[in-house]
């Protein structure tokens, strides 16, 4: 089978993220980047589907600038077989990036296309969602679990939700995204450094897709949140707990 | 500018808290943005329910009463939603970014051709939205263009609606065909606890990769969660350790609590972290490295080494509670 993956080029996420002071924007100066968290995990969940057919192919996709291109060779080093880059200079919002993603879905016509469940950039958690939508796909949200049935007809997903797990099934094509507990991402070999280096990255303009994406939901201005001051240092527990009832009262 | 309409989550048979915050942040946006503030409520016999949530004086309640949503699911609820939306002059959609929010509204907002907003913490009069990117490190002030808007709502950032005003109930017709009706349900394991959920608990103690494993969760906080009646939380660090399960998560990419009291055992706070947590009311730090930046977001600090500090606390809290 084929699976389309996700990813998107995203601040590390132990970066300390300031604002601009006209509040156009973050300082990207010095900013390490690197595979959204949550798409290593969606990389890593289609690696072991495909280990386990034997025969399936692994498509990365990601929309940006040529620079993405070093999270794509990532990817392929973590032993995806070839990638997509469809180049695009401008800002889009998650309902352009669907847009964007659909068509490629409807050139590659993959079986499953798994995807991280939020970026850490722009916390957004929509894109999955609205590439389900568009296409008329199902969709499993904060995938825990993904058992795919025999024949590869059809898929059993657990999602993490509130106050439990829910487990729902469909039949393929359909689009999964992931969360934190579905895997943990494995590391690129040195091996699989070397392949990836001759493995495909095409790339393909935005224009050449036909689609509109002009923004819906624009960001007019970013501000740095209000920052809480730090209290008290207190030494002993009954000091503390004294403080929670009589000062606070909250206890 | 048309109506709000507020999808209204309920669960077991009543709206959590989280449902009544959306309630609240629809009138809020009714009064700032126009129209009327309508609710939907879909499910499978739903009379009670439509009944109590016209009661939160709201115009209009639409119920979509039928055996086929009985469960929710992203698509047969996607395309219900789409048909209120068109048959009631509704220009925003509204509802609390909970797991059913967060899986449902982009897939509603993408077959409108909408765009959205995720997870907003302030309605302005000019029609913009604050809502917070990065893991809280930025505010954003965003707009959304066309004619149907979306938009999802931290639970912490309004506050719940009180009864009041009985509005009228309606009931839709609804029609799925196949194509809207391919997930089925299969299961809900429910975990099973008898505290709090963490969203509606007025104290939240949560536990960091300072607890050292699982079984330490058992043995030093769980009494102490139980001796404040509170629901209790954990740091992404623990989730990923394995300690607890991720419905625990509080947290950038979990869930984001603001009680009453909050209590951070073990957490070095990280800003992940901080994102889920910072708007408690009274927040209480315990660590042993008295440089780890929790004590930076904290109102009171121990600087202390959690395993002999936990037990003492949980013992003075019973006996304060008597």
């Amino acid at each position: 089978m084929k699976i389309l993956v996700t990813v998107k080029r995203v601040p590390d996420p132990e970066t300390t993220i300031r604002v601009k002071p006209d509040g156009s924007g973050i300082v990207t100066d010095n900013i390490k980047y690197v595979i959204n968290p949550f798409d290593e995990i969606a990389i890593e969940e289609a690696l072991r589907i495909k280990e386990k057919l034997g025969s399936s192919e692994v498509v990365l996709a990601s929309i940006g600038t040529k620079v993405v291109t070093e999270q794509l060779r990532t990817g392929l080093a973590m032993g995806a077989d070839r990638s997509i880059l469809v180049l695009c200079e401008q800002e889009l919002d998650s309902l352009a990036v669907s847009r964007i993603l659909a068509k490629l879905v409807e050139r590659e016509s993959p079986e499953l296309v798994l995807m991280g469940k939020q970026a850490i950039d722009d916390d957004s958690n929509q894109a999955g969602q609205m590439l389900a939508a568009l296409l008329d796909w199902p969709q499993a949200t904060f995938a825990s679990k993904v058992e795919l049935a025999a024949d590869q007809k059809s898929v059993q997903v657990t999602r993490e939700v509130d106050g439990g797990l829910e487990s729902v099934g469909f039949a393929l094509p359909g689009v999964v995204t992931a969360d934190l507990r579905l895997n943990e991402p494995r590391y690129a070999s040195l091996p699989g450094i070397m392949k990836a280096r001759k493995k495909e990255i095409k790339e393909v303009p935005v224009a050449e897709l036909d689609v509109d994406i002009v923004p819906r939901m624009k960001v007019q201005r970013m501000d740095p949140p209000v920052k809480k001051e730090g209290g008290k240092k207190v030494e002993t527990v009954r000091a503390l707990l004294d403080l929670l009832h009589t000062e606070a009262k909250v206890i | 500018m048309g109506n709000v309409l507020v999808f209204a989550e309920h669960q077991k048979g009543r709206f959590p808290k989280s449902t009544l915050v959306a309630l609240q942040a629809g009138k809020e946006a009714a009064s700032k943005l126009g129209g009327n503030c309508l609710v939907a409520v879909l499910g499978s016999e739903l009379d009670a329910l439509a009944q109590e949530v016209a009661g939160y004086g709201v115009a209009k309640v639409i119920a979509a009463d039928d055996p086929a949503l009985a469960n929710y699911l992203a698509d047969a609820y996607a395309v219900t939603l789409e048909q209120l939306i068109k048959a009631n002059d509704v220009s925003l959609l509204l509802a609390t970014s909970t797991a059913v929010g967060k899986d449902l509204l982009p897939r509603v907002a993408a077959r409108l051709g909408a765009g959205m907003a995720t997870d907003i913490v302030g309605i302005n009069a000019d029609g913009t939205f604050q809502r917070p990117m990065y893991a809280g490190n930025v505010i954003a002030t965003v707009s959304l263009d066309g004619p149907v808007k979306v938009v999802s709502v931290r639970g912490t950032a309004f506050d719940a609606a009180h009864p009041g005003g009985q509005g009228q109930v309606e009931k839709a017709s609804v029609s799925l065909d196949a194509a809207a009706r391919k997930m089925q349900f299969v299961a809900f394991n429910e975990t099973k606890s008898d505290r709090p959920s963490l969203t509606e608990a007025r104290i939240v103690v949560s536990g960091g990769r300072g607890l050292k494993s699982g079984e330490n969760f058992t043995t030093y906080l769980e009494p102490l969660v139980d001796a404040l009646g509170a629901a209790m939380g954990a740091s992404r660090a623990a989730v990923d350790a394995g300690f607890v399960p991720n419905d625990l998560q509080v947290g950038q990419t979990g869930k984001v609590v603001a009680p009453e009291l909050y209590f951070a055992v073990g957490i070095s706070g990280a800003i992940q972290h901080l994102a889920g947590m910072k708007d408690s009311k009274v927040i209480v730090a315990i660590n042993k490295d008295p440089d780890a930046p929790i004590f930076n977001v904290a109102d009171y600090g121990l600087v202390a080494d959690l395993f002999k500090a936990v037990p003492e606390l949980t013992e003075e809290v019973k006996k304060l509670k008597g």
